[in-house]
């Protein structure tokens, strides 16, 4: 084949793999599509007001709603953050900052392991060490499932942020006379503040959505939950409950649920694409 | 003076910290000692066998682990032959060919489709990819459904279904771990094969060629991904144990036998054999994750500073 | 942030936490929590939200979990009362830390339900050949053996999509002690409990969702409890009774299984099977379902609450049954539980 001849095929080629590369941008949107728009579509008609304030209604009576599951999701999602962000955070710092110990090493290693640990094993755990010792299922030992499976997320970006500042930073600090611990948290720690508190909103949008380790942890509630040494409904438990069940009405309550929980990973997705925006124009005017 | 002080307020930092990182450990450990312990009888009464064997009878006490094996192998690794392409066509396009102004909005679109709930895939699997799985069935001519490999009544619930919606949720994984990999090649990499007068796609090939290792790894995550998921595989896979190459019989997952199963096995031997299958799905994935993890560390580690998950760009390129 | 707006924000929510921890102290609600069978859970949840019309301050709260689950959370404790359709077996009853009871609190049927576009008949069945079709040996909707059973109608080459439970429940246990009494090789073959190995089928989680996977896939078979299959308008048959007679699940035809129970055939636990009665107009897969307390529970003031709430549900809550398509307990059983209910220690 003629050298000209050669290099038509090979632009061709080219063009040819620059088209699949795109199409699969094209594939992989359709379930998007797909997934919002039926979401949106099934889920706004049941979307009203009793849909937040009203309490599930036995089956058969309608104008029931989802009020404390939505609620009981909050609580546990805040407990597990109060679990999750000091641990996460402190384990980060340890693992830059204290110079490449061993127990940096073996800290670094468990993170990465619990991140890939399944969500149904973090439940058997949880359920083994917070709900039979005190008898009872309970919002606490849901918001500790929801605590662990936050950590490797908040240690990974804290790790990464906290490498990401300068030395020059560091070294400052100390030739001013600040100790170590001065050091990081009130130099070095406030630096990568704006990107952690990003991992730590993706970390929530991440636990907003999990269902498995609540199933044998706060278990379910058709009440407001007082207290969270009581079962505590949740938003996704109740979402698949009411979704394999036979019920339309259920179905469609389904879907609103699905609608809001679709609706707040976004609205953090979103959040958290803005402070990175900010952030990567932070530092390029640094 | 001084010197001491800040000493001791250091050593007190050290441990103040380091305290943490042992909690951590403690916790990786304490779920690892759990699993073990809850299983002990299982272990005890099956040994090596329960791994196996193909019997799940809560009324004898018989109980094996191989239909599920199978269930999450065959599923995961079907959605993964499915996603893959997939995965590394769509983190090529975005780092290699996208053009910039699309880069923002279609990473963010990506982002999104790994940001829903495992829950509502498992709602839009039964009530939308439930019915296509079952007319698709139908659809198909009398001699495919003869091989064994597309055999069964037209349920809908079945191992394609499950695959299908395992593929759909580790695709943005794998692919945006395959994107961060990309980026850790260097630009002299691609640079030099258009010095030499390559294509677009032969320039990819070289990074690809060079990230390839990190690649695998992404692929390996993906694949501990779509092993763990529950809820979503839960929902529309029939729930049967039974051993089934058809892609349309039901069949039953680890994670899935564990979420229906764990409330109320009454007898103490059922809950420790769900007890045991948590903790070889535990172990699967852990060495799964590990083995990826290494793979995509050594690719990256070159690179310094590393590359953060919130993907700010640090001012300075290192030059080669 | 300065630092006076930090320190109002702190104070701020201090005080949101003391409005809340008084608004909490004041309610003083009770909430009671139990778990198990789905084939009452309809009653329940109606019979628990009307008694805290009655009892504000009194919340129980009941998880439909399945009967596997209410014995087993009863068992570990994790609740307070379960909820059973199978009676405890005597090894699970000495598993428990405590002495159980089981008290019957409405009977029930168990239906054969189906999805069989085209066919508006109301399909007959019998005992032995539900076994057969359970079992896998007869995988086709237009068998000689069930249009044997219902002349002239014209039934579909459909192959059977069976659907069972996937969890573990009283309603697969009241279902397979009769498919037991009928076949000797479903008794052999897989026996009766709450979860079983079955020979084949779908697994869906409780009633809901096994009426869902029925509702949703043609050719579908499976058992529910009756009201699940009203309520979702999925056909359900009849089936032939130990007299021979087809009897359609209705409340009379219920409360005629639930006179095998009567007088002096009632065990004193309570712990009784009345699949499969003797009785032209029995209907041959009805059961009682149970709740379970312990004879001397831990937090007595629940235990006290609890005793009350079951005076009523076992009185005015029967009320309730006809609406939801359940049968109301006969009398003579309402008497033996007051008395029986006497056990329970509440002090």
């Amino acid at each position: 084949m003629s050298l000209t001849g050669r290099a038509r095929r090979r632009r061709a080629v080219s063009a040819v793999m620059s088209g699949l590369a795109f199409s699969s941008v094209l594939l992989a949107l359709v379930p998007v599509a797909l997934i919002l728009f039926f979401v949106v579509a099934r889920g706004i008609s049941a979307l009203d007001l009793n849909f937040f304030t009203q309490l599930p209604k036995p089956v058969g009576e309608t104008g029931g709603g989802m009020g404390n599951a939505i609620l009981g999701s909050l609580m546990l999602i805040a407990l597990g953050a109060l679990f999750a962000v000091p641990v996460g955070i402190l384990v980060g710092v340890y693992i830059v900052e204290s110079g490449g110990t061993r127990l940096a090493s073996l800290a670094r290693f468990a993170a990465d392991t619990l991140n890939g640990v399944p969500s149904i094993v973090i439940g058997i755990f949880v359920y083994a060490i917070a709900v039979l010792p005190f008898k009872t299922f309970n919002g606490f030992a849901g918001g500790l499932a929801l605590g662990v499976m936050m950590i490797p997320i908040i240690t990974r970006t804290t790790e990464e942020l906290l490498r990401l500042v300068p030395m020059s930073l560091r070294e400052g600090a100390l030739a001013l006379g600040a100790t170590r611990g001065r050091a990081v948290f009130s130099v070095v720690l406030p630096a990568a503040l704006p990107g952690i508190i990003t991992g730590v909103v993706l970390a929530l949008a991440r636990i907003a959505g999990e269902t498995a380790p609540l199933l044998f942890t706060s278990f379910g509630n058709q009440y407001w939950s007082s207290s969270l040494r009581q079962p505590t409904a949740s938003l996704t438990v109740q979402v698949y409950n009411y979704a394999i069940s036979p019920y339309d009405d259920w179905h469609r309550q389904a879907w609103a649920g699905a609608l809001v929980l679709v609706s707040l990973v976004t609205l953090c997705s979103i959040l958290a694409r803005m402070a990175t925006h900010r952030l990567q124009r932070m530092h390029h005017a640094a | 003076m001084p010197q001491i002080r800040t000493g001791a307020t250091d050593r007190f930092f050290r441990l103040g910290t380091g305290s943490f990182a042992l909690v951590l450990i403690l916790i990786v450990v304490g779920i690892a000692v759990v699993l073990w312990n809850e299983s002990i009888l299982s272990i005890r009464e099956f040994g090596l066998k329960f791994w196996v064997t193909e019997r799940w009878d809560p009324v004898a006490g018989d109980f094996g682990a191989l239909p599920f094996i199978w269930g999450t192998l065959y599923s995961s690794i079907l959605a993964l032959i499915l996603a893959t392409p997939v995965a590394i066509g769509i983190a090529v396009f975005l780092s290699e060919l996208c053009p910039n102004r699309l880069r923002t909005p279609l990473v963010f679109l990506t982002e999104l489709l790994a940001a829903i709930p495992s829950i509502v895939y498992g709602l839009w699997g039964i009530f939308v990819l439930v019915p296509a799985v079952r007319a698709l069935q139908l659809s198909l001519p009398d001699w495919m459904t003869a091989l064994p490999l597309f055999s069964g009544p037209p349920v809908g619930v079945s191992m394609l279904t499950a695959a299908l919606v395992l593929a759909i949720m580790i695709v943005p994984f794998t692919a945006s771990v395959a994107r961060e990999v990309l980026k850790a090649v260097p630009m002299a990499q691609r640079e030099g094969a258009y010095a030499l007068g390559s294509t677009r796609w032969e320039a990819t090939r070289v990074a690809l060629h060079y990230a390839r290792v990190g690649i695998v790894g992404a692929v390996m995550l993906g694949f501990g991904r779509a092993l763990g998921e529950t809820m979503a595989v839960t929902m529309v896979i029939g729930n049967d144990p039974k051993i089934s190459w058809s892609l349309f019989a039901p069949q039953y997952t680890m994670a899935a036998v564990i979420a229906n199963e764990f409330k109320e096995a009454v007898e103490e031997l059922h809950l420790h054999a769900l007890v045991e299958i948590g903790l070889v799905l535990f172990v699967i994935t852990l060495i799964v994750n590990v083995a990826s993890r290494l793979l995509i560390w050594n690719m990256t580690r070159e690179r310094r500073p590393r590359r953060p998950i919130t993907a700010v760009v640090p001012a300075e390129e290192s030059a080669v | 942030m300065t630092r006076l707006t930090m320190r109002g924000w702190r104070a701020t929510l201090a005080g949101a936490c003391v409005i809340a921890l008084g608004a909490g102290l004041a309610a003083q609600k009770q909430q009671i929590n139990g778990a198990g069978a789905t084939f009452p859970n309809p009653i329940y949840q109606k019979w628990f939200s009307e008694y805290n019309k009655l009892h504000p301050n009194i919340e129980i709260n009941y998880q439909s979990i399945g009967s596997g689950g209410g014995i087993r959370q009863i068992t570990n404790q994790t609740v307070f009362f379960g909820a059973s359709d199978g009676p405890m077996t005597n090894d699970q009853l000495i598993a428990a830390p405590g002495k159980l009871l089981h008290f019957p609190t409405v009977l029930g049927a168990v239906v054969p339900t189906y999805n069989l576009p085209g066919v508006t008949a109301q399909l007959k069945f019998t005992g032995p050949l539900l076994a057969d079709i359970f079992l896998g040996k007869i995988t086709k909707w237009n068998d000689p053996a069930i249009a044997k059973v219902n002349p002239g109608v014209t039934l579909p080459s459909t192959n059977i999509a069976i659907a069972h439970r996937s969890d573990g429940s009283g309603t697969t246990y009241i279902w397979v002690d009769y498919l037991s009494k009928v076949s000797p090789e479903w008794k052999q073959k897989v026996g009766v409990a709450t979860s079983v190995n079955w020979p084949v089928g779908l697994g869906g989680a409780g009633n809901e969702g096994v009426a869902g996977l029925v509702k949703n896939t043609p050719g579908a078979l499976g058992y529910v409890e009756l009201i699940y299959a009203l309520q979702n308008s999925i056909s359900y048959g009849v089936v032939q009774n130990q007299a021979g007679e087809f009897v359609k699940a209705t409340l009379q035809s219920v409360t005629a299984a639930a006179a095998a129970a009567s007088g002096s055939k009632m065990p004193a636990d309570f712990r009784v099977s009345i699949t499969n009665a003797e009785g032209k107009d029995a209907y041959p897969i009805s059961s009682f379902t149970w709740m379970l307390f312990y004879e001397n529970p831990k937090d007595k003031a629940q235990a006290k609450t609890m005793v009350d709430f079951m005076k009523w549900a076992l009185t005015d809550g029967q009320k309730y049954c006809a609406d939801l398509g359940y049968a109301p307990l006969p009398s003579e059983v309402v008497q033996l539980e007051m008395q029986a209910l006497a056990k329970i220690k509440v002090q």
